[in-house]
């Protein structure tokens, strides 16, 4: 009973005190329940692609917007996990659980290999030579079809289990273990894992951060592993949820779709990433449903993201947390926004407009 | 064959020499990363396509139209979007790559997904030292041609041009001096954007015009203007005449090599920067080397 109390205030304190953990809550409450409220086929199908491409933005935000090494081409992990999943299963006829591994695997020595020229360059030299990668693969992928299935890409690809249900919730549980994973990894008020402020140290300036110690080439190259392992299983899920791997999961417009879906959630969280893809994919694909949709669906998408930049260019997360939350000038814990003082050392939070003097 | 591939050679580095140019001259004045600089290209030459082939126009009119309204097109984009967020480095680059997708289905919708073509200006070609050139490549070859001089007396012995490399070389100090920063941030983005209008121009009788097609020869720019180093324009010409090279020699000698253009030009390019990380004409300040 004791340990039940202490549970419930650790609960109480620690997410219903906090807007941005109460959404949090809900959004998982919500992606689990979902097969409960509607068992159409289409919608459900629609949040599992969203889960995909959220993991997916969510590495590059580790690596791109945590770590600061600007990568124009993520879709190169993302696809060299999908076609060596797909390979792999199609040839080889191993289970899915052996194959996105696998995928994950391939994905990080990949990433392994782009990190060398991070230690070199800096910026956008880093982000064009990130970009040239999946173009160089995609060359060679059409130049040679017996092997890649050159432009219809590898199809015939295992499911990943049995029924929708199943699969739905494989990819949910592996979205949300990840998510939470990768959230704690990069949380720079850490005390034990102190990754997040040692990434966080070389994105601001790599320099001082190597002047104090930091090993920033073993950092960089673990940033760069992690990213590529988190995007190579969102590859291997794809492959064997779309039970295909095309060539378009290693095209420019997949590698801008994780920067756009990001840039519009807000850079340099993770919570961001998925705020980004959930808005923005299924109003792509809702859009389809509506007459003229089909035609005008990257219009509109294009139109709400410079609106969305032109008004909160820090990102759209950002900018309701900020309304929402009220970091305390004492203590510096966050508060909720109906709060006059703060929830522990009761210190007021806005200062006091002065009156008449 | 060797006469072929010099000649193709030619006319696309000359092409991706003056997108590269145009590129490299907003990115190092105003550090805007126009990922939609290439969509103007296209823009322009669908703009000649509709004017000869729908309205019936002549071609050096449609041809004057089209860069004029592309350069219009370029200062709105610049005006409304670009000036406004310039400090937020990587929105900016967001911002082009929505305008170029914007572009790409707005000629999807009127012009349908299908290849087309633009009748070519001059038919015939020239016999120079038994080289057999058609006209189309000549004026392609020599427009490039003018451009670059034009552009390298503009820089060198103008005044605009001093104040332009002044601005880019120190934004603060080039204000305090008296110059208007942001009119001539809108010069750059105009003389950029019709440097691209006029390529997709002279691009549009040669090429097969489609909705997609400002993806590839943005990533060929992008790596030239790279391979010469950031913001140098020197560079970025020379960046693209070796790419364009490559990219005709790959084609005309490597079996399978109209896949495998993309790949080697760009393996080239990560090989130059694994080698020397600025870029061949690229400047290091002490501080920055890691």
């Amino acid at each position: 009973m004791n340990y039940l109390y202490m549970f419930y205030n650790w609960v109480r304190q620690a997410i219903f005190a906090i807007p941005g953990r109460v959404i949090a809550l809900i959004f998982f409450i919500v992606l689990f329940c979902a097969p409960f409220i509607t068992d159409d086929e289409y919608f459900l199908g629609i949040i599992v692609l969203s889960t995909i491409f959220a993991l997916f933005a969510i590495s590059w935000d580790l690596l791109s917007g945590f770590t600061g090494q600007l990568n124009l081409g993520h879709a190169l992990f993302f696809g060299v996990s999908a076609y060596s999943a797909g390979l792999l299963n199609v040839h080889l006829h191993y289970s899915p659980w052996i194959t996105i591994p696998f995928g994950a695997i391939v994905a990080v020595l990949v990433g392994l290999v782009v990190g060398i020229p991070a230690l070199r360059l800096r910026g956008f030299y880093l982000g064009l030579v990130t970009l040239t990668f999946p173009l160089i693969l995609l060359g060679i992928f059409f130049a040679f079809p017996n092997f890649t299935g050159g432009e219809l890409g590898i199809s015939g690809i295992d499911r990943l289990a049995s029924s929708r249900i199943a699969e739905y919730y494989i990819v949910a549980v592996i979205f949300t273990v990840s998510s939470l994973l990768i959230w704690k990894l990069m949380d720079t008020k850490n005390k034990v894992i102190r990754l997040g402020i040692l990434l966080h140290a070389i994105r601001e300036d790599e320099i001082t951060a190597r002047a104090s110690g930091i090993n920033t080439t073993l950092q960089k190259f673990i940033a760069f592993a992690l990213s590529a392992f988190f995007a190579g299983i969102a590859g291997g899920l794809y492959a064997h949820y779309m039970r295909i791997a095309a060539p378009s999961t290693l095209e420019l417009f997949f590698s801008f779709q994780a920067i756009l879906w990001t840039i519009f959630g807000g850079i340099t969280t993770i919570y961001g990433p998925v705020v980004g893809v959930f808005i923005l994919y299924p109003l792509l694909e809702l859009m389809s449903a509506v007459p003229w949709g089909e035609q005008l669906r990257y219009i509109v998408f294009g139109v709400v993201l410079i609106a969305t930049l032109m008004i909160m260019p820090e990102g759209i997360s950002v900018w309701i947390l900020d309304k929402l939350e009220i970091e305390c000038p004492r203590c510096k814990l966050i508060n909720a926004f109906t709060r006059k003082k703060c929830r522990a050392c009761r210190a007021p939070l806005r200062l006091k407009q002065k009156t008449n003097v | 064959m060797l006469s072929k591939i010099i000649i193709n050679g030619l006319v696309s580095g000359g092409i991706y020499a003056v997108l590269a140019v145009g590129f490299s001259l907003i990115f190092g004045v105003g550090k805007i990363m126009n990922m939609a600089h290439t969509a103007f290209y296209m823009v322009a030459a669908y703009m000649i396509f509709y004017a000869t082939s729908m309205l019936g126009l002549p071609l050096p009119v449609s041809l004057v139209a089209a860069i004029i309204l592309t350069t219009v097109l370029g200062i709105l984009c610049f005006i409304l979007f670009f000036n406004r967020i310039k400090h937020h480095d990587t929105a900016v680059m967001i911002i082009s790559v929505a305008l170029a997708i914007i572009f790409q289905e707005l000629l999807f919708i009127f012009f349908g997904g299908h290849y087309r073509g633009v009748p070519p200006f001059a038919r015939g070609f020239l016999e120079i030292l038994g080289l057999r050139v058609s006209y189309q490549h000549l004026i392609a070859i020599c427009t490039s041609g003018c451009i670059l001089v034009a552009l390298w007396v503009l820089f060198k012995k103008t005044s605009l041009g001093t104040a332009i490399r002044a601005v880019a070389e120190d934004r603060e100090i080039a204000n305090l001096m008296g110059m208007n920063v942001d009119r001539i941030l809108l010069i750059v983005m105009a003389i950029s954007v019709g440097l691209a209008g006029l390529a997709g121009g002279v691009i549009a009788p040669i090429y097969m015009l489609s909705p997609l097609m400002w993806q590839q020869p943005l990533a060929i720019v992008l790596a030239a203007v790279v391979l010469g180093g950031l913001g140098s324009i020197g560079g970025s010409v020379l960046g693209a005449f070796i790419l364009g090279f490559i990219e005709t020699v790959v084609i005309f000698l490597v079996p399978g090599g109209a896949f495998l253009q993309g790949a080697v030009s760009m393996g080239v390019m990560v090989l130059v920067l694994l080698l020397r990380p600025e870029g061949l004409f690229g400047v290091v300040f002490e501080e920055e080397r890691l």
